[in-house]
């Protein structure tokens, strides 16, 4: 096929030299490598079309990357399959300030799509805490979260419509200009499909007018199940915040250590809530969110004073992620999700599968929607170090589906979670999904081996030697 | 058929050719197939199965009353945002995600589609699908609940469903202004939706004799600040009336109930885009009532005979939905993504069992 594609790209576009393909053998998932037999860059749309149609012709399995900033292994390369670098199809189509949304291409960053967006008041909500850098998409793929989720939504809530070629090359438009629709939600069924049914081309996004006012609380507690009780009280009288967070001790060290947020000294849990809309309005409800954390045993309360200072706040909450690397030489985070009532119980539990496996987990984690986010501290040089990583981290993905939840609340499945998939889902759930991705990829040559267990690809749990790692799928060096 | 239990419609699937479900039928131009389909009747299949306020979630059997869910919603100071339609009709929950119709509150927080969570459906072969979890953010698995957002059936029956709720606000108030044209209540309408301003709902209401049009803003919150919110709206309008207490809070529902729409018409649901708004409304028979609703991105549009419009969406490109009208094929216009809907329902209905409500003949 690499003679095909040299037809089709200049040199500097297709890289196949191992020198060339380093830099794409990881995502953001870093414990696996796999290494593309090419990865090519394509400038326009037609250049995507034209190579999803070739790889259909030659049966060459493919991935499609933006940033490659997933979590769960999502972009992680196929071992001699052809890696799309989406990087340069970056245009911002059309902004319509007025109708409130823009066009894009799949490479846009995130936080650019804001950006653009700012001179008419506008911004784009979901906001992953990789937005500096990550694509939408990527975020398309798997129905990137944020902050923001519970009042706001998902990256789903914010799509109209999609300009999608599936992986048999057939072009595809889904949606449209209106945030209403009639049929199937078909927009809907393709956010969140992790890459398996091809690559969107356009995307469609809602944009929001920017809240006049913004109130960010800062609370500080002497335990976790305090800031936990202070958000069930919050969620209790009735507001609903644009966002609350909590972080615990080990995640505050690592704010702390990488971006000085001056956060409260000996504070065990800190809560950040904040309020966002109407000024008039915010204003009432902020009145009624202070007596609430007031009345929480919160040692300390800090309000922002201005954006500088919100920013301040939320530059360390969104650091918190890359500042465990200073604790640790590595780490996975998780993301799993358990009803809001049982974010205390779940804790616990991590506390003591903390203690047993001698493992530090530090947390950072979305209390208003339940998303929990353990980072699970490791030192890769030590033998058998991130097999017992992986295992806590299995053992937590299991509780929260005891609980009730989900195994990913925004980082998708991909690599990392499949083998956890037929454990939330029945086997007749997990046969309807695969029936729909034949349906749109019938040679599975479409980000094979993500998202479903087995089958596709061999499963992710091992004891040594990864089992992809023998098989020659994957391989680490 | 009457079913009451789980067993029982999945019996009932299993056994039967083709079949149809149904709830209370309060959009018979959506329920009633043609001879020789099984009409599956899930009223029985009622009741809510799991409520905690806290988590801001609740399930229920496809057959639950909206009524029902809403009074128990209230009692704990919460609601579906988006405004469910025909409620005092009786539509059921199910009918309502099937038929993907969402009224006025879903400009603020989004439709039916984004308050969704969780489903399980009986498949063409019997079997019972889950989807979604029943949390309030989960991305594990292909986004089954969202697809059967106006499904209309065709991918199976739907049997239980899970759905996000939020806190209801303390009160609402309405500002109301009557403008001489559609075009200068367009021009408030979309300087409402470049403000900074939480509204909640936002509709335009043309007078049926063309002498001018209303705007109708929905404020909802603190109370204490709904009269200095309503007078901001007022001035940024530049004129209206506002309106409080139960005459308010009675003129949507009589929205959601469909009230004005004239016995024996049809009713068609059209999505659109403000900046369309006044191409179609030029080209509607001049008979048609109208109501744009949710900042301009939907049209409902009475006739008495709702297929005319077919050629008029067509050459806008736009799609419509017969929602009140015989029954038939209820789809109209331009629907691009047929040839994706098209592999769905072969993936998920390969025997055909359930209706086949594809716009393309």
């Amino acid at each position: 096929m690499l003679p095909a594609l040299a037809r089709l790209y200049p040199p500097e576009r297709l890289l196949a030299q191992p020198g060339q393909l380093a830099a794409y053998e990881s995502d953001g998932l870093t414990a696996y490598r796999a290494r593309p037999a090419a990865v090519v860059i394509p400038a326009t749309q037609a250049e995507v079309i034209e190579t999803v149609r070739l790889c259909h012709q030659h049966r060459m399995p493919f991935v499609a990357r933006g940033s490659g900033t997933s979590l769960s292994g999502g972009s992680l390369p196929i071992h001699d399959g052809l890696l799309i670098a989406l990087n340069r199809l970056n245009r911002v189509v059309r902004l319509d300030p007025i109708q409130r949304l823009v066009v894009v291409e799949p490479g846009v960053i995130n936080l650019d799509v804001s950006k653009a967006a700012a001179p008419h008041g506008l911004y784009y909500a979901p906001d992953p805490s990789s937005q500096q850098v990550c694509t939408i998409g990527g975020n398309i793929a798997f129905n990137s979260g944020g902050a923001h989720c519970l009042k706001y939504g998902m990256t789903s809530n914010h799509v109209l419509a999609l300009k999608v070629v599936l992986a048999d090359g057939e072009i595809v438009e889904l949606g449209g200009e209106s945030a209403e629709s009639v049929g199937p939600d078909l927009v809907g069924l393709f956010v969140g499909s992790e890459g398996l049914f091809g690559v969107a081309l356009e995307i469609t996004l809602r944009l929001l007018a920017r809240p006049e006012k913004f109130e960010t609380v800062l609370a500080a507690y002497h335990s976790l199940a305090a800031a936990g009780e202070a958000v069930a009280q919050v969620v209790a009288s009735g507001l609903l915040p644009g966002a609350m967070e909590i972080m615990d001790r080990l995640a505050i060290q690592a704010a702390e250590a990488a971006v000085h947020a001056n956060y409260p000294a000996g504070t065990e849990a800190l809560l950040i809530v904040e309020l966002d809309g109407e000024a008039q309005q915010v204003a009432a409800e902020f009145h009624q969110l202070r007596g609430v954390i007031e009345a929480s045993g919160a040692f300390e309360v800090h309000v922002a004073r201005d954006a500088a200072d919100r920013a301040r706040i939320w530059k360390g909450r969104k650091s918190a992620f890359s500042a465990v690397g200073r604790l640790s030489p590595d780490f996975i985070v998780q993301d799993g999700v358990v009803p809001r009532s049982r974010l205390g119980a779940a804790l616990a539990e991590i506390e003591r599968l903390s203690a047993r496996y001698g493992i530090r987990v530090a947390n950072v984690f979305h209390a208003g929607d339940g998303n929990l986010h353990p980072l699970i501290l490791f030192d890769g040089r030590e033998p058998g170090a991130l097999e017992r990583a992986e295992q806590l981290a299995g053992e937590i993905l299991t509780l929260c589906i005891r609980l009730g939840g989900s195994i990913t609340g925004e980082h998708g499945v991909g690599m990392e979670k499949r083998d956890y998939l037929p454990r939330m889902f029945a086997e007749t759930d997990v046969d309807a999904m695969h029936r729909l991705r034949l349906a749109m990829d019938p040679l599975l040559i479409a980000n094979p081996g993500k998202m479903f267990p087995g089958g596709e690809a061999p499963a992710l749990r091992h004891v040594g030697l990864h089992p992809l790692e023998k098989a020659g799928v994957i391989e680490r060096e | 058929m009457r079913i009451t239990s789980l067993a029982e419609l999945q019996a009932a699937v299993r056994g039967a050719p083709r079949v149809v479900a149904r709830g209370a039928g309060t959009k018979p131009a959506l329920a009633t197939p043609p001879d020789g389909v099984l009409v599956l009747d899930l009223r029985g299949l009622s009741g809510v199965l799991e409520y905690e306020p806290g988590e801001f979630t609740f399930s229920a059997l496809a057959g639950t009353r909206v009524s029902e869910v809403e009074s128990l919603l209230a009692e704990n100071g919460q609601y579906l945002p988006f405004d469910p339609l025909l409620v005092e009709r009786g539509a059921t929950l199910g009918g309502t995600l099937a038929a993907g119709l969402s009224g006025p509150g879903r400009y603020r927080f989004g439709g039916l589609r984004d308050f969704i969570l969780a489903v399980r459906y009986i498949d063409g072969e019997g079997a019972l699908v889950r989807g979604g979890g029943k949390v309030v953010k989960n991305a594990a698995g292909f986004d089954l609940p969202k697809l059967m957002v106006g499904s209309l059936g065709q991918f199976g029956v739907l049997y239980e469903l899970t759905f996000k709720v939020f806190p209801r606000p303390d009160a609402h108030v309405t500002v109301r202004a009557v403008l001489p044209t559609l075009a200068e209540a367009l021009a408030g309408l979309l300087r409402v939706y470049a403000a900074p301003l939480d509204v909640d709902a936002l509709d335009l209401w043309p007078a049926p004799d063309g002498s001018g049009c209303e705007l109708w803003v929905r404020l909802g919150g603190p109370e204490t600040v709904l009269p200095a919110r309503a007078e901001r709206m007022t001035a940024l309008i530049g004129a209206g009336e506002t309106m409080s207490g139960p005459g308010e809070a009675e003129a949507w529902r009589a929205l959601c109930e469909l009230a004005w729409v004239p016995d024996g018409w049809g009713l068609v649901k059209t999505p659109l885009a403000p900046g369309r708004l006044l191409a179609l409304n030029r080209e509607l028979p001049p008979e048609a009532l109208r109501r744009y609703c949710a900042g301009g991105n939907l049209a409902w549009i009475a006739l008495p005979d709702p297929r005319a419009l077919d050629s008029t969406l067509t050459a806008l490109s736009l799609a419509g939905l017969i929602v009140l009208g015989a029954p038939g094929r209820p789809r109209m216009g331009v629907h691009p993504g047929v040839p994706f809907e098209q592999r769905i329902k072969a993936a998920l209905d390969p025997h055909r069992k359930f209706p086949d409500f594809n716009p393309v003949a």
